[in-house]
């Protein structure tokens, strides 16, 4: 058992990785495209049936194929696509951190571990190709009984508690494009106060226009780049014209530094801090805007918390999704670190080359950052070679092509719907 | 007994038996949730797919009073029966 009162902050180190990106499933795919900046964006034709303005998007590629090995036939009767990307970048990541998934008919359950794995708009698909219609139809006597663990907001903590049997907390949250980034966070402390030895943290969002469609009413993706996908994430552009929606999953083992030393596991990083706030809609800040001053707050106490300084900070995987804020998010970051843009660390938008993955973002994104510290590179932020004048004095700083460099330090942070904000600092492992 | 009702049945219950061993080696008396080792929620799914599959409807008590195989195949057959006639 956990001493629950012991009092000393534990250390949390990353001993796993998974990720179901648009531009490659599993780290080592993930990796090689993130080097070569290759983009995961491509036309979705279903888009254009069904008259988006944008039809093109990130979506995860060759899962169907490998359902196999990972799902027996029943998961999969009761599991939509949230739920099938979530599992499978934990199951990823649980097995890159050395362990092994139990047998089913095993009754041991792992009391130390727990999950949270949140997503945007859960089991919306579900919602929208069965619960809705069937229900219209006068046939909710048909729906048959996996309706509920599909749409419930804990769908993907659920199915994975089963299947890696799970005995600590498990649960979901949500907090709009700050989903993957918060749930990092609420791992984190968990484990930091002792509650918990590991943790699965992240996010997972489906490919489904219901997803996607709320967005396209909205005017925020951009539906100028039809007919080049790879150009259409444009974020920092001149002519970014808003994001382009993805999808995925991406998920971290937490574990606290002596259970990881115990079992000799591998170490990518140590989560040194992870900060979450709101700005109440309040000095600039809306549902859809960023207070700033929350955001400077939210990134200067994750610096203190991590005990570092500012200068220390080598790099930056910002939000920046390619509409209006990004010029707004550099100068936030500039505000917060108390540097001029010319000072400002390295800083790149993974979302370029995968979309905005929603509530998978951040921990994607996450994922990105502890590989690039791990790799010793980082990677180049494309579709930006015409800055926006806004950010033309970040020009020496904002990263193009991927650079091969040990860093030590990087600065990962999301923002969301709601004015919400979060933010993590990862070290490299010596 | 008609076989080919027994099998479809067996077939129905496939992927929701968590005794792929058991299923089998089944026999009119081997339990669904017992013997199979199919979840009890699960056992809706089954009757559901049982309705499609014979073109039946099954009323909610009928549905449970299906524990074993046989009782599944006897509900058919019932039910096929009265269809027929």
């Amino acid at each position: 058992m956990l001493d629950q009162t012991e009092q000393v902050k534990k250390r949390v180190v990353v001993t796993g990785l998974g990720v179901v990106a648009p531009n490659g499933h599993g780290v080592n795919d993930f990796e090689r495209a993130l080097r070569a900046g290759i983009s995961g964006i491509r036309k979705v034709p279903e888009l254009e049936k069904l008259n988006f303005r944008c039809q093109v998007g990130g979506v995860p590629e060759g899962i169907d194929e490998k359902l196999s090995s990972y799902f027996t036939e029943e998961d999969l009767l009761a599991m939509n696509q949230a739920m099938i990307f979530g599992a499978i970048a934990s199951i990823d990541a649980w097995r890159d951190g050395g362990l092994s998934v139990p047998e089913r008919n095993s009754d041991e359950v792992h009391w130390d571990t727990g999950c949270v794995l949140g997503s945007g708009l859960s089991g919306i698909d579900t919602i929208a190709s069965r619960l809705v219609p069937m229900i219209n139809a006068c046939k909710v006597r048909r729906m048959g009984s996996s309706i509920v663990e599909q749409t419930m907001a804990s769908s993907i903590s659920a199915k994975l508690s089963g299947l890696l049997a799970l005995g600590n907390q498990v649960t979901s949250n949500s907090s709009a494009c700050n989903t993957g980034t918060e749930a990092i966070h609420d791992g984190f402390y968990h484990i930091r106060n002792g509650q918990a030895e590991r943790m699965l943290v992240g996010g997972a969002e489906a490919s489904s226009p219901y997803v996607w469609g709320g967005f396209d009413s909205m005017r925020v993706l951009n539906a100028s780049s039809n007919e080049a996908p790879e150009k259409a994430s444009r974020p920092m552009s001149a002519t970014a014209g808003g994001f382009v929606p993805g999808s995925g999953a991406g998920v971290l083992l937490l574990e606290n530094l002596e259970s990881a030393r115990q079992r000799g596991a591998k170490i990518y990083a140590e989560l040194l801090s992870a900060k979450v706030n709101c700005g109440g809609h309040r000095n600039g800040g809306s549902m859809t805007a960023p207070n700033s001053e929350s955001v400077v707050r939210c990134i200067q106490s994750a610096v203190e918390e991590a005990g570092v300084k500012t200068q220390e900070i080598d790099a930056i995987n910002g939000h920046l999704t390619a509409t209006m804020a990004d010029p707004l998010e550099l100068r936030n970051w500039s505000r917060a670190l108390e540097v001029t843009p010319e000072q400002l660390p390295y800083i790149q938008s993974t979302k370029s080359l995968i979309g905005h993955c929603l509530g998978a973002a951040g921990s994607i994104e996450a994922v990105a950052t502890v590989l690039e510290l791990q790799g010793g590179f980082f990677h180049g932020s494309v579709n930006c070679e015409d800055l926006h004048p806004e950010v033309e004095s970040f020009a020496n700083r904002i990263v193009q092509r991927t650079v091969e460099k040990p860093l030590r330090l990087i600065a990962k942070a999301s923002f969301g719907f709601g004015d919400v904000n979060g933010c993590l600092l990862f070290k490299k492992w010596d | 007994m008609n076989k080919e009702t027994f099998s479809k049945i067996i077939e129905i219950a496939k992927p929701f038996a968590k005794n792929k061993e058991a299923l089998e080696s089944a026999t009119l008396e081997s339990s669904f949730l017992k013997d199979l080792e199919v979840s009890s929620a699960r056992l809706v799914d089954i009757i559901l797919d049982l309705e499609d599959a014979f073109d039946v409807e099954v009323e909610d008590e009928e549905a449970n009073n299906v524990n074993t195989v046989g009782d599944a195949v006897a509900l058919i057959e019932r039910k096929l029966a009265v269809a027929a006639a």
